[in-house]
């Protein structure tokens, strides 16, 4: 295990309220020391970080790394490269492979696979309802056992209320969390836009946000009967938002992420029928953007996601609505992040605006999935990223490590590139 | 006939030269009939048909969807309708257009006339033929030779009253075939 | 992202939509239709203005009518025509949308009209040509899903401009299934376009798509209301092929609030037009009566058809000034 010295950095670390030019010091896989060097400290290799931000490592709560079942769409060392790329250290994949995460075995695999590449830590979530059909409860304890650090739905809605309310029982009884996608499983279905104007000029069936509300009103009442603890995935509307604000003020132990794509997007950005903006949940108004980048601020959204979904040519150069919703993320997280940071200091908010930003996608998205990671204090894995805030790249296929080169950023220019990712303190990636 | 090179035309007096060249070129001709192509043959058609007293065997042609420079310039804006009120399956009919000059607009006169059937002949009249053929035509009447430099053209107008006049213009753009 | 139906210069490349046309190009096409009209009476029904110029019909969804009124369009321009019928399919099945293109394009294409269930999908073939530097290649969207069905469009107007001349003085309605319907949708981007000061539509709730106040139009779900003082009144098909989950109990009971009869007609204007893209259901949005009445033009509709496709072909294929 060596012994780093990163130096004249400027460290981030919101976790411990750290930003400022410091030193960092890594031994042994964690965190020897931050400022000073420890006593006797001999340093194997040393960065100089000048003019780079050193923050911990991002935690993605949801990437889609298409293992098992999905490798010609993308296979685990494209993905694990993207997240090097893109400076994610930890990383949370949902159920939704084929086969489907429902057996230990499965989860074993995939984390034993994911282990010996030496890159982000993957942590994967098991499926709430075998196959995700939403009928028969999963063998939730041991696919804890396995390695699952949550039970999910993915993007399938769990059509028989009682079931749901059953597997909340059943986790609850095990102090599991459960990731759902509010999300009615009739209303708005085949929808491919958010139903607004916009759709309606485009004649492109429309998902309501009611399909959003009634379905969290729904988890909400199964919550208070239950007492389990629910995070909801991929928040797309005003009026959800309102609803988790109101529930996190009645104390319900509920928690909830957005995607990435949503704090920057609207549905006008699908211009001329583009399939590269074709998402689920849909990009909504322009309203829905703004109460997310308000709940952001005021903690109503705990984190901040990339969603990574790799989608080849095949199922993206297609009529809009015949094309795969998804877009690659993991290589983005970090650049629209910045982005966010950067708008609101154009607007005249504080310096911290950057610290807030990073918090979302470190330690506020560990808290949410109960990890170890996103927070540089000593003794911590030494899960780190140094990056040029500053630096410009444009979003092309060659860009992009994914196998996944379709997102709604293409032909963007972003600031912000990861210059080295270091997991348990090894350097894993180094651009 | 000498070659007229004036910046002014008395267009009645060309006509009435071009009426009494085309009454003798139709002198026991049978089944002849007038076709004129808009805008200003389709009037001299019109007056022509009338002093012969063939008004019953008139058409006028409005070549725009036969002309060749529609790959470069496109559909003209202002198509006239075309009317052949008799049957043009054996008949001879005389052509009127204003002006001659690349032979062009003969060219698509032309197979417009033949869309409609099989003429026994047709000849030419045009009330002023300036010389710069590009296609093997040449006028069988014709009212003055006029001798034109490049970026003039010829314009012939009819006045409220039906009085005709034929003047020089100075153009910038290409004139009309 | 630049409108793909407009070239640099503003002038028409592709027909896509009628939304995003300027007022010009619209007028333009309109003009050049009406000195098309009369080569439907002559003896020789021909132009050569697209003599050795191949139009590829394409449709992915069943049509014999419009796919028969381009056929005969181009033909009228003596274009070669051929007639490519591919049933509505995933990727999976065959190939793909833009691999059909490609190899028709190397079959040296110089028009698509195309047909296709997805809204956008002609935008997509366009969006491809111009990538793959084939400008000379042209699309016409014969109809797009829900979103556009430019042409029908275009002559729907064509016909209003014959029977009522100035626009800017009419009220217009359109009744029927708006919520799924393309010749809804562009007839109210031209009605607007073209000025006309009150477009409303007529319809019950589960048919009419959410914000249409936003596209210019006036709501109504009473028809007797809504057709009162109408000028121009627009039916629209009952799609029933596109109707999925609740949304009407029967026929019957539509015609009861919604079907076009003599006593509705009377509440609009004496010299109000019916108009009705084809084909209809008698006894469901219109009454045989009122169909074949002196006030329907749904025939002159067809004629203009022809020559509204011959303008937009004609124009596409001609050269640019």
């Amino acid at each position: 295990m060596k012994k780093i010295h990163i130096k004249n950095g400027r460290l981030v670390d919101p976790a411990n309220g750290i930003d400022a030019v410091q030193d960092l010091f890594i031994d042994g896989g964690l965190i020897a020391a931050v400022g000073i060097a420890p006593d006797g400290f001999v340093a194997e290799r040393t960065i100089d970080a000048s003019g780079l931000v050193v923050a911990p490592g991002l935690v993605d709560l949801s990437a889609r790394l298409r293992e098992p079942g999905y490798e010609f769409k993308a296979t685990l060392e494209s993905e694990m490269l993207a997240a090097m790329q893109g400076g994610v250290t930890s990383l949370v994949c949902p159920p939704d492979t084929d086969p489907v995460l429902d057996e230990p075995g499965l989860v074993e695999m995939l984390k034993h696979r994911a282990r010996n590449l030496h890159q982000a830590h993957v942590h994967p979530l098991g499926a709430l309802t075998v196959g995700l059909k939403g009928v028969a409860l999963t063998e939730m304890a041991e696919l804890t056992e396995a390695g699952c650090i949550g039970f999910s739905q993915a993007e399938v809605p769990v059509e028989d209320t009682n079931v749901l309310l059953r597997a909340l029982q059943y986790a609850n009884t095990f102090g599991y969390t459960v990731w759902l996608r509010p999300q009615d499983a009739h209303i708005g279905a085949g929808g491919i836009a958010h139903a607004g104007p916009l759709a309606s000029r485009l004649g492109l069936s429309g998902v309501p946000v009611m399909a959003e509300t009634i379905a969290l009103h729904t988890i909400f009442e199964l919550v208070r009967s239950t007492g389990a603890r629910v995070h909801l995935c991929r928040m797309s509307s005003a009026a959800g938002l309102e609803l988790v604000r109101a529930a996190k003020k009645e104390g319900l132990p509920v928690t909830c992420d957005v995607g990435v794509h949503h704090l920057h997007m609207t549905d006008a950005d699908i211009g001329f029928f583009d399939s590269n903006a074709r998402l689920t949940p849909p990009l909504r108004s322009q309203r829905d953007r703004d109460a997310i980048r308000a709940g952001l601020l005021d903690g109503t959204v705990d984190a901040v996601c990339s969603d990574h979904t790799p989608v080849d040519d095949d199922e993206k150069l297609l009529p809009f609505g015949e094309a795969s919703p998804g877009a690659t993320g993991l290589e983005l997280l970090l650049a629209l992040m910045v982005k966010w940071a950067d708008d609101q200091h154009a607007v005249g908010s504080d310096s911290s605006a950057l610290s807030r930003a990073l918090a979302k996608v470190t330690i506020d998205a560990a808290r949410v999935a109960g990890l170890p990671a996103g927070d540089l204090a000593v003794g911590n894995a030494a899960d780190v990223v140094l990056f040029d805030p500053a630096a410009r790249w444009l979003v092309n296929g060659a860009a992009l490590a994914s196998q996944g080169k379709h997102t709604p950023f293409l032909g963007y220019e972003l600031t912000g590139q990861v210059r080295a990712t270091i997991v348990a303190g090894r350097v894993a990636y180094e651009r | 006939m000498p070659i007229t090179t004036t910046t002014d035309f008395d267009a009645e007096a060309l006509y009435r030269t071009l009426l009494e060249q085309v009454r003798a070129g139709l002198a026991g001709v049978p089944d002849a009939a007038i076709v004129g192509i808009h805008s200003g043959g389709a009037w001299l058609a019109q007056r022509l048909a009338a002093d012969l007293d063939l008004t019953n065997r008139l058409g006028s042609i409005d070549v725009s969807f036969y002309r060749d420079d529609y790959a470069k310039k496109g559909l003209h804006p202002d198509v006239k309708p075309t009317h052949i009120g008799f049957n043009v399956d054996r008949a001879h009919i005389v052509l009127v257009d204003d002006v001659l000059y690349t032979g062009r607009t003969t060219r698509a006169a032309i197979n417009v006339l033949f869309d409609y059937g099989r003429p026994a002949r047709i000849m030419l009249a045009a009330l002023a033929d300036r010389a710069g053929r590009e296609l093997p035509v040449a006028a069988d009447f014709v009212g003055v030779h006029a001798e034109l430099k490049d970026g003039q053209s010829l314009s012939l107008q009819r006045g409220d009253d039906g009085q005709l006049s034929l003047t020089v213009e100075e153009e910038s753009e290409e004139p009309r075939a | 992202m630049l409108n793909p139906q407009l070239n640099k210069n503003g002038e028409l490349q592709h027909l896509l939509s009628i939304e995003g046309l300027p007022k010009s190009i619209v007028n333009h096409i309109l003009d050049t239709a009406s000195s098309f009209v009369s080569i439907s009476d002559r003896e020789v029904k021909k132009v050569p203005l697209m003599r050795g110029k191949s139009v590829f019909n394409l449709f992915f969804e069943n049509s014999t009518r419009t796919r028969t009124t381009f056929e005969i369009a181009s033909k009228r321009l003596s274009a070669d025509v051929i007639n490519l019928n591919i049933q509505a399919s995933s990727a999976s099945k065959g190939e793909s949308l833009l691999d059909t293109i490609d190899n028709l394009s190397a079959m040296h294409a110089d028009m698509f009209v195309v047909r296709h269930a997805q809204s956008g999908a002609p935008y997509l073939i366009a969006k491809h040509l111009i990538d793959t530097k084939q400008s000379h290649v042209h699309v016409v969207n014969a109809g797009d899903g829900r979103h556009a069905h430019p042409t029908q469009g275009l002559l729907d107007m064509y016909t209003i401009r014959h029977y009522k001349k100035d626009f800017t003085n009419l009220t217009v309605a359109i009744v029927g299934d708006i919520l799924h319907s393309r010749v809804a949708r562009s007839d109210i981007h031209a009605l607007t376009t073209l000025g006309v000061p009150e477009v409303r539509a007529i319809a019950p709730h589960t048919l009419l798509p959410g914000a249409l106040e936003q596209m210019g139009v006036r709501v109504f779900t009473n028809m007797d209301e809504g057709l009162k003082g109408v000028d121009v009144i627009i039916m629209l098909r009952l799609q029933n092929e596109r109707m999925s989950g609740a949304l009407l109990p029967s026929a019957q009971e539509y015609f009861k609030s919604y079907g076009l009869t003599p006593e509705r007609l009377a509440l609009a204007k004496p010299d109000a037009i019916v108009m009705h893209p084809g084909p209809m259901n008698r006894g469901v949005e219109i009454d045989s009566a009122v169909a074949d009445g002196p006030q329907a033009v749904i025939l002159p509709q067809v004629t203009f058809g022809i020559a509204v496709r011959m303008a937009v072909m004609s124009i596409l294929a001609g050269g640019h000034a």
